[in-house]
């Protein structure tokens, strides 16, 4: 009796602080299907009396957000498949081969994984430059390819080191040489951990800022996280083009979000099977 | 008896390969580092030695560098705007790495502990899931919200505000020089918190339910059972969090950018930000490039001793 009165308050406080957390979300919602008209009479509280939606249209098109939406689907794709493959590389090197040395190699991508993007920022543009890959989709893809990359090979040399030695030397004897090694067998096993790599490099990618801002200044180029810094950073748009923009810009977030918690549950429940 | 013979003989026979042949699978092994060593050549290791090469000379992006020794350093060293910068960087290892982590253990505590035990867990993964959200959006996106929620007209918290009568509060919070920081602050705890509480709650999880059974039985309150049983616990998870958290603050950029681009008056300026505008504004690329030296070296060093930290608490453990 007394527990359940003193759980009540913290539950409900708990519901509070979460509530604030996605306040934000709702006002822009709430605002981003207002017309100007009512937005400037009735202020950023009120509720819509209506679906406005030429706000999210007019947006849409001025900034041409299917183009920004294509892009950053295309960079943060490719960056999440060959950073994930580079890393497979890399951790079956490193975590099966135990070459000598892999504690260094291993220390190295650590090193590099937290090297700030600041140091890396001004000669990546310069030799992009050079190399005629500046302004380039490619560029991006390439650079946050291996910095990812870092990550993905510190994580996945770990997770290979406790792989089941026996295996590999069970498949070594039956002739499989070392290619068909990691792929018939680690790439299978180690599926559940390369998944979540895959969903965590998209998502880190697509949220990318310094580099995809340095590096694309072409409209055409751009990724939806450029764009919309950009276009805040001219302090061009009125409160309802502000609310279109954010409300596009949170939707694919919220989808990762789901596919997020998907992976990530079924990625420790299968690491917990194991 | 032949059979013996044979099979020792098969074996002497094969010993002496097995020698040799040893290493030999082992470097071939190393040609699956050879893309990664080449990329990783190309991309981090040129470009970090040409940042620091340039961080000794005088440089405006066009021409040939003018070697000028540690003259950027000593520049750097009388230069007030660098030294805010690397103050207003205390001020988000505060946001963004001890407020979320200290907040983060108590919500992941109370989650885990009360919600998740009297009212399910489904209650629990909800209310972790409204924390979690703004991490996965994209800081510009993030900074496009804030900045209309802050703004001085029309702005949603000042209406708020005006709305419950407190009109007298209203504040330009990104514009005024004496707030902007502190309401970045706000922005970036909002953003982070959601990372130390989902840590926090897979940590909590390994924790033996039997330790709070007998804390409970002894009469132990809440209060000490987190104190003595959850923190301790918990500790590699503590270590983890406040090191990426902490480099994550160093390295904030995006919500600069877009929140204030380092105003007013360079009230919320930063390393990073610092050394962008130097780099690509007032194209100063040798000056830029000492000041991501210098940053660099600080984050490499503060993850040294992270690490060590870590390493040791978890010897500790087994031990």
């Amino acid at each position: 009796m007394t527990t359940a009165l003193r759980r009540y308050p913290v539950l409900i406080a708990l519901c509070i602080a979460a509530l604030f957390m996605v306040v934000p979300f709702l006002i822009v919602a709430v605002n981003a299907v207002k017309s100007p008209a009512e937005y400037s009479e009735h202020g950023p509280l009120s509720l819509p009396q209506g679906l406005y939606l030429d706000g999210l249209k007019d947006f849409w098109q001025r900034v041409d957000y299917g183009q920004k939406l294509f892009n950053s689907v295309l960079i943060s794709g490719s960056v999440a498949v060959l950073a994930a493959i580079l890393s497979v590389l890399n951790a079956y090197a490193i975590g099966i081969g135990r070459i000598k040395g892999r504690t260094w190699v291993l220390a190295f991508f650590v090193l590099a994984n937290m090297l700030p993007q600041e140091a890396l920022v001004y000669p990546l543009y310069y030799l992009s430059k050079q190399v005629g890959l500046y302004d380039t989709r490619l560029s991006v893809i390439i650079v946050f390819t291996v910095i990812q990359a870092a990550f993905g090979t510190y994580l996945l040399s770990s997770v290979l080191g406790q792989f089941p030695r026996e295996i590999i030397e069970a498949a070594r004897i039956d002739g499989a040489n070392k290619w068909q090694v990691l792929w018939r067998i680690v790439v299978p096993v180690s599926r559940p951990t390369i998944g979540v790599l895959l969903v965590f490099f998209f998502i880190w990618t697509w949220n990318e800022f310094l580099l995809p801002l340095v590096m694309l200044i072409s409209n055409d180029n751009q990724t939806v996280s450029v764009a919309l810094g950009v276009l805040q950073g001219q302090r061009l748009m009125d409160a309802t083009m502000t609310n279109a923009a954010a409300l596009l810009g949170v939707l694919p977030a919220i989808v990762f979000f789901l596919v997020f918690q998907r992976t990530l549950t079924r990625g420790i429940a299968v690491g917990a099977v194991k | 008896m032949t059979v013996t013979v044979e099979r020792g003989a098969r074996a002497v026979g094969t010993d002496p390969h097995a020698g040799p042949r040893r290493p030999r699978t082992r470097d071939s092994y190393a040609l699956f580092l050879l893309p990664g060593a080449l990329a990783f050549t190309a991309i981090i290791i040129v470009p970090f030695l040409m940042n620091t090469g340039v961080s000794f000379t005088e440089w405006q992006g066009v021409g040939s560098p003018q070697w000028t020794g540690l003259a950027n350093y000593r520049e750097l060293l009388d230069d007030s705007e660098f030294w805010a910068s690397f103050r207003h960087s205390l001020f988000m290892v505060v946001a963004m790495a001890a407020v979320p982590t200290v907040l983060g253990l108590v919500l992941a505590a109370a989650l885990f502990d009360y919600i998740g035990k009297h009212f399910g867990s489904r209650w629990a993964a909800v209310l972790r899931a409204c924390f979690y959200l703004p991490q996965v959006l994209p800081i510009a996106v993030a900074g496009i919200v804030w900045s209309w929620i802050l703004a001085p007209d029309n702005g949603s918290l000042n209406e708020l505000l005006k709305a419950v009568g407190l009109g007298s509060w209203q504040q330009d919070w990104l514009g005024d020089p004496d707030i902007a920081l502190y309401s970045v602050m706000g922005v970036m705890v909002w953003v982070q918190i959601g990372f130390p509480l989902v840590v926090f709650m897979a940590g909590l999880q390994r924790v033996d339910p039997q330790l709070y059974e007998a804390a409970e039985l002894d009469g132990a309150g809440w209060w000490r059972r987190f104190w003595h049983i959850t923190l301790p616990q918990i500790r590699p998870e503590i270590y983890v969090v406040l090191t990426w958290c902490t480099i994550a603050a160093l390295k904030v950029f995006g919500a600069v950018y877009v929140l204030t681009k380092g105003g007013p008056g360079g009230a919320t300026d930063v390393p990073s930000y610092f050394s962008f505008t130097t780099f690509f504004e007032k194209t100063q690329v040798g000056y830029g490039a000492a000041i991501s030296t210098i940053l660099t070296v600080i984050i490499l060093a503060l993850s040294l001793v992270l690490l060590a930290l870590q390493t040791r608490s978890e010897e500790g453990e087994s031990a």
